[in-house]
């Protein structure tokens, strides 16, 4: 571990902008989701990184921890989708506004 | 140049561009791969930190089974005109790059200020422990034992939950 630690927190800073910008970017709601789990992945690419040079195995557990919340996420998320495609027949996230008043 | 060096360079290429390859790509089914290999491109990043298990599970979850999912899904729609979806406002999108350059500025400049390299030095020798499936499941089951019931019972109820969102007949 002879790299410098700030390498790792800044390629994990890129990969969360990308997926801001892929979130604010596209209209697909499936690429928007899948921009959601890029956001998620480096923010475990941040726990690691720390968990790693910290010697301590807390900050991995709690990689686990999230991925069960992003398979969980995942699934009831791809599930709404669907359900939205049935009722509309579009995955265009501009004409899904029947939650707005 | 140190192995270590090389390879981080060579993983941290390939999650960055396919990151931006990800969210640039017209058609899902290309982003999805682009975003496995983004995937895959983190384990080897795990396994340069000494996170053999959270490498292992990063493949066997993250790329294998959600993406799975995901690439079910947009098998499983029909495929829209993927020129109108990208047919955003184009203040939108301005809008969407100053953000991300904004926050992107910002993470970059604590990163920096903190300088975390000078006031920690890397225990190598704990970390090579920390990462093995023995040092975290002693944690999950002794210290996280209740935080580890309550990701088996979500489990139960995001199963439950997509059976009952997708199962809904069509009208």
């Amino acid at each position: 571990m002879t790299i410098p630690i700030e390498y790792y927190l800044i390629l994990s800073a890129f990969m969360f902008v990308v997926g801001i910008a892929g979130v604010l970017t596209r209209r697909n709601a499936i690429i928007v989701f899948m921009s959601v789990e890029l956001m998620l992945n480096s923010a475990n690419l941040t726990f690691i990184t720390f968990s790693s040079y910290l010697g301590d195995s807390v900050g991995q557990l709690f990689v686990f921890f999230v991925m069960t919340v992003a398979a969980a996420e995942a699934a009831v998320g791809l599930a709404i989708i669907i359900a939205l495609f049935r009722n509309k027949l579009t995955v265009n996230i501009d004409e899904i506004n029947i939650l707005k008043w | 140049m140190s192995l270590e060096l090389i390879l981080f360079i060579i993983f941290a290429i390939i999650s960055a561009v396919s990151a931006v390859l990800m969210i640039t790509r017209v058609n899902p089914i290309i982003s999805a791969l682009f975003l496995i290999l983004n995937f895959a491109s983190l384990a080897g990043l795990y396994l340069l930190l000494n996170a053999q298990f959270i490498a292992v599970a990063q493949v066997i979850v993250y790329a294998g089974a959600i993406m799975v999912l995901f690439l079910f899904v947009i098998m499983l729609l029909k495929p829209e005109h993927e020129k109108k979806l990208l047919a955003v406002n184009k203040n939108v999108k301005i809008f969407a790059y100053i953000v991300a350059a904004l926050v992107f500025l910002q993470l970059a400049y604590m990163i920096f200020f903190a300088k975390p390299s000078v006031s920690m030095n890397a225990q190598v020798a704990a970390s090579i422990h920390a990462g093995t499936i023995e040092a975290i499941g002693f944690e999950l089951y002794s210290n996280y034992i209740l935080p580890f019931e309550a990701a088996g019972f979500l489990l139960l109820a995001a199963t439950i939950g997509a059976l009952v969102l997708a199962k809904k007949k069509f009208e």
